[in-house]
């Protein structure tokens, strides 16, 4: 195969994988996962310490 | 209590003591040779004080030390906090921080006494280079091995840019650094020639990439959504923005090399690629400031935010003028002037300097265990400060470099050059008074910060810890 060729379909390859990746990730599966992976920074805050003895 | 219900803050604290030290040390050198563009007295006549040894003592402190802490410590801080585990290997961890602050003693020593490896962003020889790759290989396993015990099935994408930038920064390092050692202090890079300048600035537009993009959107992705109290824009979107911002980076490099012997089509493959660049940096700005969407009266009262945001700013500012002076007939006009270096400290100062301040004004409290900054009236007159000392640099290089672009391109009609060299250096001087007053305000920024930090630090109880939080919605223990 001539590199020519070979580049484009290396190009095209990536534009699909490009266009793959958004379609999973706009996907409607997706969406709980990302909905709870996106509360992560907000779940803990540790401004003035909690007290320490709650947790056995 | 058990150590493993605590996080480890300990090199949290440490880190970000050591980004505000190493953040004035290395804005003052920077005072120091923008003086001497002025002054060139300033150098004493001494060969360590000169302007060739001090530039690099500079780009290394800021980037490296002070940029570097703050990576080490918002990431060690993020991992812990989105993964609900302790930090991997207490002692590891300590062994980065005390390598990482042995590289930039080293750096401090051997730069000026002119020790160098003359590749730009890449200067320390090879014992330091070594030295360098332990302790990354160090970070690396603490980081993904406090990812691999987390107790979150999601990891969340603060990480994602944490893991691409460690990983990718030590693939860098080690192939660029490459080289045969002679002495102590001489060695030989294995490439020679063209070669060796493409490798040299795939390093280094990937140091740019990688460290002070990637890591730097790590502590974006972590702190704008906790300080605005609300989740990120879309999460969607900073997943498509991690994947397109690391597969397009690496191959932006030879914008660096326009018009030089490097074969035309990998000048134009790096300019091709600076250009769609465009794309995921704004996107990820996007992001950013429309995460705040719905709350921005808070920009009113949260000087900590206004940092942030402003930071972004600067970040989709300056990704867009990268992108126009990567096309070759800008890049013409632009290389090899002072617009260049206006171009880095748009970056430098007003992305990655303004969003480490925004973070660590929001991290410190917390690690001390205050309810915040000592004083609130200090952030805000430090980023007033800041950012009028930024528009003063970065407006005063523009115009100095498109003048001088502008004065080396003239030609009179008889084909002989219309300024010498000299003259455009002399036309230069009011924009370097202008820098150094930008300078100067950005350092004295730096100094604010540093009273409060110490204020805030001094007030804690010093040995604060905080207990492991438990993942919202329990027992969410990943499979394996």
């Amino acid at each position: 195969m001539d590199p020519g060729l070979l580049r484009g379909v290396f190009t095209v390859l990536m534009l699909v994988l490009f266009i793959g990746i958004c379609i999973w990730a706009w996907s409607s599966r997706q969406k709980p996962t990302f909905d709870a992976a996106a509360q992560l920074p907000l779940e803990s805050d540790d401004k003035p310490p909690p007290e320490p003895a709650d947790r056995s | 209590m058990d150590k493993s219900h605590s996080y480890n803050d300990v090199v949290v604290r440490q880190f970000s003591i050591m980004t505000v030290v190493w953040g004035v040390v290395g804005m003052l050198v920077g005072v120091i040779i923008a003086a001497q563009l002025m002054w060139p007295e300033l150098n004493f006549d001494l060969p360590w004080t000169t302007f060739s040894r001090l530039r690099p003592l500079h780009t290394n402190a800021v980037i490296f030390a002070f940029g570097g802490s703050a990576l080490f410590a918002a990431s060690y801080y993020v991992v812990q906090r989105t993964c609900h585990v302790r930090l991997y290997a207490d002692w590891l961890a300590a062994f980065t921080f005390w390598g990482w602050n042995l590289v930039i003693v080293l750096a401090a020593i051997t730069l000026p006494l002119g020790l160098t490896q003359g590749k730009e962003y890449a200067e320390l020889i090879w014992p330091i280079d070594v030295l360098i790759t332990v302790v990354w290989v160090a970070y690396g396993v603490v980081f993904f091995g406090t990812l691999a015990k987390r107790r979150v099935k999601h990891i969340y994408v603060a990480n994602w840019f944490f893991a691409a930038y460690i990983i990718t920064v030590a693939i860098l390092h080690v192939v660029n650094s490459l080289a045969i050692p002679v002495t102590l202090g001489l060695s030989y890079p294995i490439y020679a020639g063209i070669v060796d300048a493409m490798v040299q600035w795939w390093y280094g537009h990937n140091a740019v990439g990688f460290f002070l993009t990637a890591g730097f959107l790590g502590i974006m992705y972590y702190f704008v959504p906790k300080q605005a109290g609300r989740p990120v824009y879309s999460y969607r979107l900073s997943v498509v923005h991690f994947w397109a911002l690391i597969s397009t980076y690496m191959w932006a490099g030879p914008h660096h090399l326009h018009y030089t012997t490097l074969p035309d089509w990998a000048q134009s493959v790096g300019m091709v690629f600076s250009l769609v660049l465009l794309a995921p940096s704004w996107g990820g700005m996007i992001n950013g400031i429309m995460t705040l969407s719905g709350a921005w009266d808070k920009l009113r009262t949260d000087p900590v935010l206004k940092f942030l945001i402003v930071s972004l700013s600067f970040y989709g500012m300056s990704t867009f003028e990268g992108p126009m002076m990567s096309i070759k007939t800008v890049n013409a006009l632009s290389h090899y002037t002072d617009w260049t270096i206006g171009h880095v400290h748009s970056g430098a100062l007003g992305w990655v300097a303004m969003v480490t301040f925004g973070c660590m004004y929001a991290l410190i409290p917390r690690v001390y265990g205050r309810p915040g900054m000592y004083s609130t009236k200090a952030i805000d007159l430090h980023f007033w400060i800041a950012t009028i000392g930024i528009v003063l640099y970065v407006a005063s290089m523009w115009i100095a470099g498109v003048m001088q672009g502008l004065m080396w391109r003239a030609v009179n009609s008889d084909g002989t050059l219309t300024f010498t060299f000299i003259e455009s250096l002399k036309a230069t001087y009011p924009y370097y008074a202008a820098r150094l007053m930008g300078g100067v305000l950005f350092l004295s920024g730096a100094l604010i910060m540093a009273w409060n930090v110490w204020k805030t630090v001094a007030t804690s109880e010093r040995q604060v810890t905080q207990p492991v939080m438990d993942p919202a919605g329990g027992a969410q223990h990943h499979a394996t």
